[in-house]
């Protein structure tokens, strides 16, 4: 029996804006399994951000706040720890990958000194016993010549090499859980092949958990286990993988999946969802796809879907279509 | 046989590297290094490649929007880089340029329907009532509401203003349309309508692409022929029937096999191609791919290989093909 590692129960993350109310994390619950790569999916805006720098317990407050909720790792509630018990599972129990890895890095420092200063900090290794062992994970991320990127700065690396040091320095803690928000999505496709064969083989090798964060959905069906999709800040179905893709519930799951261009399936002409997604102030209490949905009945205007199972015990979604009270109104 | 609308012949564009106390040239980055090429008048071609490869200053450079280096830009054969300022400014209506990111060409304190029309102004329409009209059709055909003539750029989103770039570019009756990564910084489910606004107003007003884009699928649906650059150089062109049923150069292959596909039973059998992108600025001896090349020999390192047909107008640069 695989374990939990990750509940998220009920999340609501909100940011209060001059304009009105965001909730960019509404209500929100899955589970991350022990040794599983979890992928969130949505667009731009979505909350699949805010749903991970909640977990870390990084949002900037204001204007951001965690007002409801439980976040569990391995049982605790991670919203009830305080401040100095929440930064060491941040550098030992979870790290996490970001988009733009040259952001992340420390312009002036060598890669060598970036590597080791965590393994000091957190592991308590002394200078040499870090140099080691942050040679050691410059070669785990495929990286030749490590002693000589150990003495190099960020600026001498290329895109992929820098994301290669940022994953580096995210294992070095061995962590339980990596957290990777659009790792590739700044870099070439060649590249971004590399990154991901490495990650799937840091996970082989490690049984680290993953919640890879993407929009591309030739991603996630080349790296879930586990599928979240997110709307407007709710997670609006979930599923493993293979479920997923072969029969997906949700309309604007089933959209983006036919939206897609596929290489070497060439349509006459590209299915694409009309409109755009909603102002993500004040939202109603509705389905808030119902706009750009083209099954939307009177019930989805007014009152927000159940997120549940329909019939399939390992497969869950938010949408009327799969209910019986829609009859009644 | 189809008119060539645009002719591009042993095209380069270096861009010069500067260096030391008295800030000489000490090196060139060969951005463009002897490209040629032919778009034939309807025709959408694309041109794809990793970042850096020089699809952009082929973009900009045969528009005449940067000087180039050597070679020739016949656009309805003339000669651009030969026409006279005048004649080339009534030229510039005819041959527009869509942007990846048209928020930052647009200017945020002038309102959207104004900014679509200012280029008529430019061009000798005086009548405000005519331009309004003009601009309002435009707006029409590229899905924006006339509600939002009086908007400013930042209430709109991602996908609006892409139609907005391409409103600027379309009211300028245009026959010939660089689109630069118009749809890369844009949501899947947005990407797929402009990409069918694109192919819509391709057909109704028959106009002639050149689509730089990364993304292989994207530019597979949208383009009649593609060209695939590497480090400066097309190493290989033809019908996109042809290029995705038959790809040719090892290049194109690791390519098309590194792109994940939406489909978790699909089998790959991928090429991960080692190492990173060179510089431009010193690229590898020979075939300029050969580091990063699974079948290079010694000959790769030493000589470039020619870029020729090899039938059906199929053109790639490899020694072994
Ligand atoms: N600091 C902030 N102040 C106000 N609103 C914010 C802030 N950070 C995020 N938001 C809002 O929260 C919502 C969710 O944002 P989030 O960054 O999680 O999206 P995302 O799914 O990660 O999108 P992307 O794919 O673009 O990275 C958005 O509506 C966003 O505008
Ligand atoms: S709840 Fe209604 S509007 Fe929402 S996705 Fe389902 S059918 Fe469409
Ligand atoms: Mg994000």
């Amino acid at each position: 029996m695989v374990k939990d590692l990750v509940e998220f129960r009920n999340l609501e993350t909100h940011f209060h804006t001059t304009a009105g109310t965001v909730k960019a994390v509404d209500n929100v619950s899955f589970t991350i399994r022990e040794g599983e790569t979890l992928c969130v999916v949505g667009e731009s805006g979505c909350g699949k951000s805010v749903t991970a720098m909640s977990l870390m317990q990084l949002i900037e407050s204001p204007p951001g706040k965690i007002v409801g909720g439980e976040i569990l790792f391995e049982g605790r509630d991670l919203l009830k720890l305080s401040k100095r018990d929440m930064s060491k599972i941040r550098g030992n129990e979870i790290s996490m990958i970001f988009q733009e890895p040259m952001s992340s890095l420390n312009p002036v420092l060598t890669i060598g000194h970036q590597i080791s200063e965590p393994l000091m900090l957190h592991m308590l290794l002394d200078r040499k016993a870090a140099k080691k062992r942050a040679i050691e994970l410059i070669t785990l991320v495929g990286i030749s010549r490590p002693d000589k990127i150990f003495d190099s700065y960020p600026h001498e690396l290329s895109g992929g090499m820098r994301q290669r040091i940022m994953i580096a320095i995210a294992l070095s803690c061995d962590p339980k859980l990596l957290i990777a928000d659009e790792p590739t999505t700044a870099l070439d496709v060649t590249i971004q092949a590399q990154i991901l064969d490495l990650m799937r083989d840091i996970k082989q090798k490690l049984n680290t958990s993953i919640m890879l964060i993407t929009h591309d959905l030739g991603v996630v069906a080349e790296m879930a286990d586990y599928v979240v999709v997110m709307y407007a800040g709710k997670v609006i179905e979930e599923a493993p993988v293979l479920e997923l893709f072969q029969d997906p519930q949700h309309p604007y799951t089933k959209g983006l999946l036919k939206a897609k261009p596929i290489i070497n399936q060439k349509q006459e002409r590209l299915y694409s969802i009309p409109g755009q997604v909603p102002n993500p102030i004040d939202l109603e209490d509705n389905c808030h796809f119902h706009d750009r949905c083209e099954f939307c009945m009177d019930i989805c205007k007014v009152k927000q879907p159940p997120f549940r199972t329909h019939g399939k015990d390992n497969h869950k979604s938010a949408c009327w279509l799969y209910e019986e009270e829609r009859e009644v109104l | 046989m189809k008119e060539v609308l645009m002719q591009v012949d042993n095209l380069k564009k270096y861009f010069p590297i500067t260096g030391g106390v008295f800030q000489r040239t000490v090196g060139n980055v060969k951005a463009v290094d002897d490209v040629s090429f032919r778009i034939h008048r309807g025709e959408s071609l694309g041109l794809v490649g990793e970042s850096g490869c020089g699809k952009s200053t082929i973009g900009r450079t045969i528009l005449r929007l940067n000087e180039k280096t050597d070679g020739t830009v016949l656009f309805q054969g003339k000669d651009l880089y030969k026409l006279p300022k005048e004649e080339l400014r009534r030229m510039r209506p005819k041959m527009q340029i869509v942007f990846q990111d048209p928020f930052s060409s647009l200017n945020p304190r002038i309102k959207v329907g104004q900014a679509i029309g200012e280029a008529l102004y430019d061009h000798g329409v005086t009548d405000s009532k005519v331009v309004r009209e003009r601009v309002l059709e435009t707006m029409n055909i590229c899905g924006l509401a006339s509600y939002q003539y009086d908007r400013y750029p930042h209430e709109f989103s991602g996908g609006q203003r892409q139609r907005i770039g391409i409103a600027r570019a379309l009211i300028m009756n245009p026959e010939f349309i660089v689109a630069d990564e118009p749809v890369s910084a844009l949501d899947v489910s947005i990407q797929a309508q402009i990409i069918n606004l694109l192919s819509d107003l391709q057909r109704d007003k028959q106009l002639t692409y050149l689509f730089i884009s990364h993304d292989l699928s994207v530019v597979e649906h949208l383009c009649d022929r593609v060209g695939v650059m590497y480090l400066g150089s097309m190493v290989e062109m033809s019908s996109t029937e042809e290029l995705f049923r038959n790809p040719l150069h090892p290049y194109t292959k690791a390519l098309m096999s590194a792109i994940p596909v939406p489909d978790p039973t699909y089998k790959r059998d991928r090429v991960v191609l080692q190492g990173d992108i060179p510089s431009p600025a010193n690229p590898p001896s020979g075939c300029k791919f050969h580091t990063r090349c699974p079948i290079a020999s010694d000959i790769c390192k030493q000589q470039a290989p020619e870029y020729r047909d090899v039938g059906n107008d199929h053109l790639v640069a490899c020694h072994f093909v």
